[in-house]
């Protein structure tokens, strides 16, 4: 497949799971302080926080009211990582490389984005916002059951899988790194009810409650941690997600010319290991933030591995041209 | 509808395709009309307003040039389709194929011995002077000596009922997607109207072109690598090229996808180069390669016409064909036919007039508000003077520009486009149409039973480009033939 296609895929991917992952942040914000309307702490920071853009935020917003934040996490065009920019770049990828997917998986998404492109939501109605968070959860996952359902199990579907589990893995650690930001400001409610509600709702927005219940019952810091990083199958875990982009990786490589060596499979597969290795007590002594950084970091070189072995054209010429020098100089000359 | 939905229609003083000038419905229009009277009151704007939705679902959209805000827009699709019986379509058909043979043959010639100018047929200078004519295209020699791969030549029925030839495009014709999606959009929203016609099927067209595609590879290679090659998303017709691709099952690559090495052209894929033999270029000869053609052109690949010199790699269209499509060597395709077929033309050409003759300049000059002037390499409607309706000054301002170069001008009678019943509001105005058949010459001709039919939207309007307000109808080839007797005013 080619190389620009297969990267088209892979940010198509990567970019309506982001759009997905905002709506769940926003969304639970919604729902964590409801349960705070009683004492005024209405915390809306965090989020600006934990997309490391607070700077874009500084500059072109005048406070933390939830109005603003949601706007900017939402419906500002100008900021590119927001929901609809995320969604609009998502629909850019997914138009140059058309010839490439299936009619349905298109359609889904020009129809998912036309839906957040004609959505004039109050931002102050909570309920209209609510359900608008909510709707775009629901055709992230129309997408993706459509793309699972219809795209052959090739290149592409890899790509985009690749793309799709790097990103979800990324978000994850940014929500758990909402319930930091979040802590800072009530140290003292640690293992107090506030904390227990806290941890539930972070559960809840990544779909996981019920899932974490069927493990582990009761909420503790600890397991909470341990759920989200490194469940071996709850599918919105960390190391679930990058468990699927190895996997989608390994079939990549099965798939094509055996190569000399492969940077984003070892990049890939040391960041699994070090997951394996983790002892989550560890983690909370040393700092959750601490450890989400510097994951966060690794995963960024994760990315940037796979763009210099499959996407980057430089890269790819100056390998090839290599490959075909040494194959002149050993085959044996005629006569 | 109500049982008089086409009570009140005008036919008016142009040839209608669906009524007569009487208001009876041709025959070969009669299923359609009774289907369309038993619908219920407001049915049918229900069912026009369902495929408009499904246009924006499908994205089936176009980029405007110079509209830097909507840069995607739905191409209009009317429901009301424009119907040819077999008798109509084998006479358009034959023409076609007749037409595509002699310039192909022109082109031969062009490029290699040029006996038509040796023999006087065409003056030589217009050739030399021809924007399109490429002198790095000599003596090159396409697999089977075909040139033109596909072409979408324009066609138009006068008020004399008769079909002209408006225009052949022989570079990069589109529209043939919006063929294929509009009879998608009729088969959901009309399946009964179509059973019951009796309609010649579009959809092997991706088969016939990918075919088309295959036969024209380099010498000995059997299973050939066939790719589409587009300018790239900000193209208007990038949505058929992504379109083509995917039905075809081929890559839709861009000029940075490709390289050549060492003879051969090469797309850089995931796993190292592939060797691509075929290329369904939709982009400008002049982009193709910048050390043959434009210097500075980003969107080609440097190096790909030595490879097609070689014989390589194949173009379809194969470079060189636009100087057939200039609008002044189509007023000598009459004569083409006759030089190199030895028969005379089936489909007329419109009346044209050539401005860099002289007398026939002075013509062109003296009637500048009867008739239509058009410069020699524009498409798309753009570079256009619509005499009867212009101002004094836009006809001073043509009158200027084509005594400056009169090459570059060419000029035909205002002519009458044909009409199709139109939904308005909630009743039907006949609107003018043309019509644009996809031809295919590989091993053989091939005609797509149909084509593009385009429908100028706006009353009166005779502008059917989809960048002016144009848009389209399905073309409905009939199996059947009917008698042409009881239509009194089709030609003899």
């Amino acid at each position: 497949m080619l190389s620009r296609v297969a990267e088209s895929i892979y940010w198509m991917a990567r970019y309506v799971e982001r759009a997905e992952n905002l709506a769940r942040f926003v969304d639970i914000n919604i729902k964590l302080n409801l349960d705070h309307a009683y004492d005024g702490l209405d915390q809306w920071e965090p989020l600006v926080r934990t997309t490391g853009d607070d700077e874009y935020f500084a500059e072109h917003y005048d406070s933390f009211e939830r109005q603003e934040v949601i706007r900017f996490l939402a419906f500002d065009l100008e900021y590119p990582n927001s929901l609809i920019s995320s969604l609009q770049i998502a629909r850019e990828n997914a138009r140059t490389v058309r010839e490439a997917i299936p009619s349905e998986v298109w359609e889904q998404l020009n129809d998912f984005y036309h839906f957040v492109r004609g959505t004039h939501v109050s931002h102050d109605s909570l309920e209209g916002l609510s359900d608008f968070f909510q709707q775009v959860k629901q055709n992230s996952h129309l997408y993706n059951g459509i793309l699972d359902a219809t795209l052959s199990r090739g290149e592409a579907w890899h790509f985009a899988n690749m793309g799709r589990m790097l990103e979800r893995a990324d978000k994850t650690s940014r929500l758990l790194d909402v319930k930091y930001f979040t802590l800072l400001k009530n140290v003292t409610d640690v293992n107090t009810t506030i904390d227990d509600l806290q941890w539930s709702a972070l559960l809840r927005s990544v779909s996981g409650f019920e899932m974490y219940r069927k493990r582990f019952h009761a909420i503790t810091v600890n397991r909470v941690a341990e759920f989200l990083v490194r469940d071996r199958v709850f599918p919105r875990s960390i190391r679930f997600c990058l468990d699927q982009a190895a996997l989608s990786l390994d079939a990549i490589i099965s798939q094509g010319q055996p190569r000399d060596s492969n940077p984003a499979e070892e990049c890939l597969n040391g960041l699994r290991q070090r997951l394996v290795e983790l002892h989550m007590q560890d983690v909370i002594d040393r700092g959750m933030h601490e450890f989400i950084d510097d994951f966060q970091h690794q995963l960024n070189e994760v990315g940037t591995a796979i763009f210099e072995t499959y996407f980057d054209r430089a890269h790819l010429d100056e390998v090839q041209s290599s490959q075909r020098q040494s194959q002149f100089q050993s085959s044996p000359t005629p006569g | 509808m109500t049982q008089s939905a086409f009570d009140n229609y005008e036919v008016g003083p142009f040839y209608d395709e669906a009524l007569a000038i009487d208001g009876t419905p041709r025959l070969q229009a009669r299923s359609v009309t009774e289907f369309i009277k038993t619908l219920p009151a407001g049915e049918y704007r229900r069912r026009q307003e369902a495929v408009d939705r499904a246009l924006l679902r499908l994205g089936i959209t176009f980029t405007v040039y110079g509209d830097e805000n909507g840069t995607e827009k739905i191409f209009p699709f009317d429901c009301i389709p424009r119907i040819l019986d077999a008798t109509q379509w084998s006479h358009i058909e034959a023409g076609l194929k007749q037409r595509i043979r002699a310039l192909n043959e022109f082109l031969s010639d062009i490029y290699g011995e040029q006996q038509i100018l040796n023999d006087g047929i065409i003056p030589r200078e217009l050739i030399e002077g021809a924007e399109s004519y490429r002198v790095a295209c000599h003596g090159l020699k396409p697999p089977g000596g075909v040139w033109c791969h596909i072409t979408g030549t324009d066609l138009i029925r006068h008020s004399d009922g008769g079909i002209y030839v408006l225009e052949d495009n022989l570079r990069c014709p589109s529209g043939v997607s919006y063929v294929l999606q509009n009879r998608m959009l009729m088969k959901r929203t009309f399946p009964r109207m179509i059973a019951e016609a009796g309609v010649r099927p579009v959809d092997d067209y991706p088969n016939k072109l990918y075919s088309t595609l295959c036969q024209i590879a380099p010498e000995g290679v059997t299973e050939p690598t066939v790719v589409v090659m587009t300018p790239g998303i900000y193209n208007s017709a990038y949505y058929e090229h992504s379109f083509l691709a995917q039905q075809m099952g081929v890559e839709l690559v861009e000029g940075r996808d490709l390289t050549v090495r060492d003879g051969m052209v090469y797309m850089r894929t995931t796993d190292g180069f592939q060797k691509v033999d075929v290329i369904y270029r939709r982009i400008d000869d002049n982009f193709l390669d910048p050390d043959a053609f434009l210097p500075d052109s980003m969107l080609g690949v440097k190096g790909l016409m030595d490879v097609y010199r070689r014989g390589n790699v194949s173009l379809a269209n194969a470079p060189g064909t636009g100087v057939a499509d200039d609008k002044v060597i189509y007023a000598f395709v009459p004569e083409m036919i006759r030089y190199y077929l030895n028969t005379e033309p089936i489909l007329p050409n419109v009346e044209t007039y050539v401005c860099s003759i002289e007398e026939q300049r002075k013509y062109v000059l003296d009637n500048l508000d009867k008739l239509v002037v058009k410069a020699a390499n524009e498409a798309g409607g753009y570079g256009m003077l619509i005499g009867p309706h212009a101002t004094d000054e836009q006809r001073r301002e043509f009158g200027h520009r084509i005594r400056e170069q009169p090459r570059n001008y060419i000029a035909q009678p205002t002519l009458s486009l044909s009409r199709v019943p139109t939904l308005v509001d909630d009743h039907f105005e006949g609107r003018h149409v043309d019509l644009r058949p996809y031809i295919l010459y590989g091993k053989d001709i091939w005609v797509l039973p149909g084509g593009l039919t385009r429908v100028a939207l706006k009353k009166g309007s005779l502008v059917v480009n989809s960048s002016q307000g144009g848009g389209s109808k399905d073309t409905w080839v009939l199996a059947r033939a009917f008698e042409s007797v009881t239509d009194p005013d089709l030609p003899l």
